[in-house]
């Protein structure tokens, strides 16, 4: 099986400071990957790297032959400003800016495909409704839409079921094992330990460092979930310089 | 006096009042967009901020050429794009947020142009800078607001998508496009240009007033950014006219009259509007709908 994205010793953080530390690995293609960990582990960090939208302080990441735009990112639901006016059907139609650009019309055939996303994710009805008079829950089926239309081969997922009710969480879960089933690469920061353990083969388990990564049954041992929960969590100012590279700081 | 003496007559007897509703409706046309984002994306200040950065530019403009159009427009267009830029560049590149940054620079300027006029030990009047001349346009003043208020809603249709999306999804944006840091330079480009182009008419800091009394106007009536856009040019152009008008009838300074009756706008619009307006708010409908 070839890699979708390959990690080389990466080291990701801000102002110097390491949140993700020496990385190293590889997702392959048509993987479907869980990345779990306690909060501050550099779980969101990680993926903010891999969409290629944080510059690593040390190492680097090989997205092989795939363009910026095969990448499909769902940002954490709290970015979103949701008292801005944007309906539903704008919202989901970004997800067309691999083809449209900053200029591209779009066709009647676009139009098409947006309202089949929107019923893809049992949202038909509010194409025109605000996106801030929207439920926690039909906002990420929303999103849900917009990354079907951006058809990608990579799909990253910030936990895409923050404060989703079960029955959201099943609808989208069907749709993430569609991706699966069509080959596309799928990485999830969950924090639903059970989820992973239904729905996701592979997991890694983040500490900042890697604690474990492989089959979900091995990595979510009770003794590696404890490791993971004794990293400390704060930031040391005065860290020495990590040895490993020349870049980063070791803390 | 008739409804025509009071509405049409002034405009039709006198063409400097013509030209300065031509003006003033151009004015409108371009800064009530960009007023109304400048109200979404929570920079309702910075249009503020850098008029105060603008000013030192052409009053400097003002000492060295005199009364120049030109000269003013250049020096205030140097000062306001230096401050942008720096301001944005402090932004991306150190942990201080832009608010910070852009209230460091613009009191900068102010100081700087403030002891520059100073030096020059010329007391020139700078009352025509402060609180501009919307009666006095001439044909240059004209071709600068009109060539504005169409580079601006050219320029603003070109980064649409990217502005409203960092708006909306920055994450999502910068997954999938570069081009978000540009669009907001741009964009702050264009707030000078149109403060710049403003400080004609209505004078550097009154310029605000026609940017974001509308938008906020705007934002009680509409919820969609389209009917924001309408609302926000239709407030503008309607208090540049009623201003012009009372002015000429009241005798009151013209910049501040247009402002002040985009002021009863917005006032009636806290009280009455549709959306969150206060009596909406204070008196909701007792009947709620089925579903």
């Amino acid at each position: 099986m070839s890699a979708a994205l390959r990690l080389h010793d990466v080291t990701l953080g801000y102002d110097r400071h390491p949140a993700v530390h020496h990385l190293d690995g590889e997702i392959a293609s048509g993987a479907l990957l869980a990345v779990v960990g306690p909060n501050g582990a550099g779980k969101s960090t990680l993926l903010k790297g891999l969409v290629g939208a944080l510059k690593p302080l040390g190492g680097r990441i090989d997205r092989g032959a795939l363009g910026r735009r095969e990448i499909a990112y769902l940002p954490q639901a709290a970015e979103l400003d949701r008292s801005f006016p944007v309906d539903v059907f704008d919202l989901v139609a970004t997800g067309l800016w691999r083809r449209t650009g900053l200029f591209g019309g779009v066709s009647r055939g676009d139009h098409a495909r947006i309202d089949e996303a929107i019923a893809g994710v049992g949202l038909t009805g509010f194409e025109r409704r605000a996106v801030g008079t929207l439920s926690g829950g039909q906002l990420q089926r929303a999103l849900f839409a917009r990354l079907l239309l951006q058809d990608a081969s990579v799909i990253l997922l910030d936990e895409p079921f923050a404060a989703i009710d079960a029955q959201t969480v099943s609808d989208l879960l069907a749709l993430i094992a569609r991706w699966h089933s069509e080959r596309r690469t799928v990485v999830a920061v969950l924090h639903d330990m059970e989820i992973v353990r239904q729905a996701f083969p592979e997991t890694l388990l983040l500490a900042r460092r890697p604690v474990a990564w492989g089959p979900t049954s091995e990595t979510l041992r009770p003794e590696r979930l404890l490791e993971a929960r004794a990293m400390p969590e704060a930031f040391d100012d005065h860290a020495p310089v990590c040895d490993a590279h020349g870049t980063g700081r070791a803390a | 006096m008739t409804p025509y003496d009071a509405m049409l007559a002034p405009f039709v007897e006198f063409a400097f009042m013509r030209r300065a509703l031509v003006g003033a409706v151009a004015l409108s046309l371009g800064a009530a967009p960009i007023g109304v984002f400048l109200m979404l994306r929570r920079m309702s200040l910075t249009g503020d901020a850098m008029a105060h950065a603008i000013l030192p530019g052409a009053a400097v403009g003002f000492l060295v050429a005199g009364l120049s159009l030109p000269a003013m427009t250049l020096g205030g267009l140097v000062a306001g794009v230096s401050v942008a830029l720096l301001t944005g560049l402090v932004a991306r590149t150190t942990l201080l947020k832009e608010d910070a940054a852009l209230a460091a620079f613009y009191l900068l300027s102010l100081a700087l142009g403030v002891t520059l006029v100073s030096l020059k030990g010329s007391n020139v009047d700078l009352l025509h800078v402060l609180f501009g001349s919307v009666l006095a346009l001439d044909d240059q003043a004209l071709t600068l607001l009109a060539g504005v208020s169409t580079v601006t809603l050219v320029a603003l249709a070109l980064i649409y998508r990217p502005l409203v999306l960092e708006c909306v999804d920055p994450g999502f944006l910068a997954s999938v496009s570069r081009s978000g840091g540009l669009a907001h330079f741009v964009f702050l480009g264009l707030v000078v240009l149109n403060l710049v182009a403003g400080f004609q008419a209505l004078g550097t800091l009154l310029a605000v007033g026609v940017m974001m009394l509308p938008a906020a106007t705007a934002r009680f009536w509409a919820a969609s950014l389209g009917g924001l856009f309408a609302v926000a040019i239709g407030t503008a152009v309607a208090a540049s006219i009623a201003g012009l008008l009372l002015s000429y009838h009241l005798g009151t300074p013209t910049g501040p009259t247009v402002i002040l009756a985009a002021g009863v706008f917005y006032l009636a619009s806290l009280v009455f509007g549709r959306h969150g307006g206060a009596l909406s708010r204070l008196a909701p409908p007792r009947r709620h709908r089925a579903a």
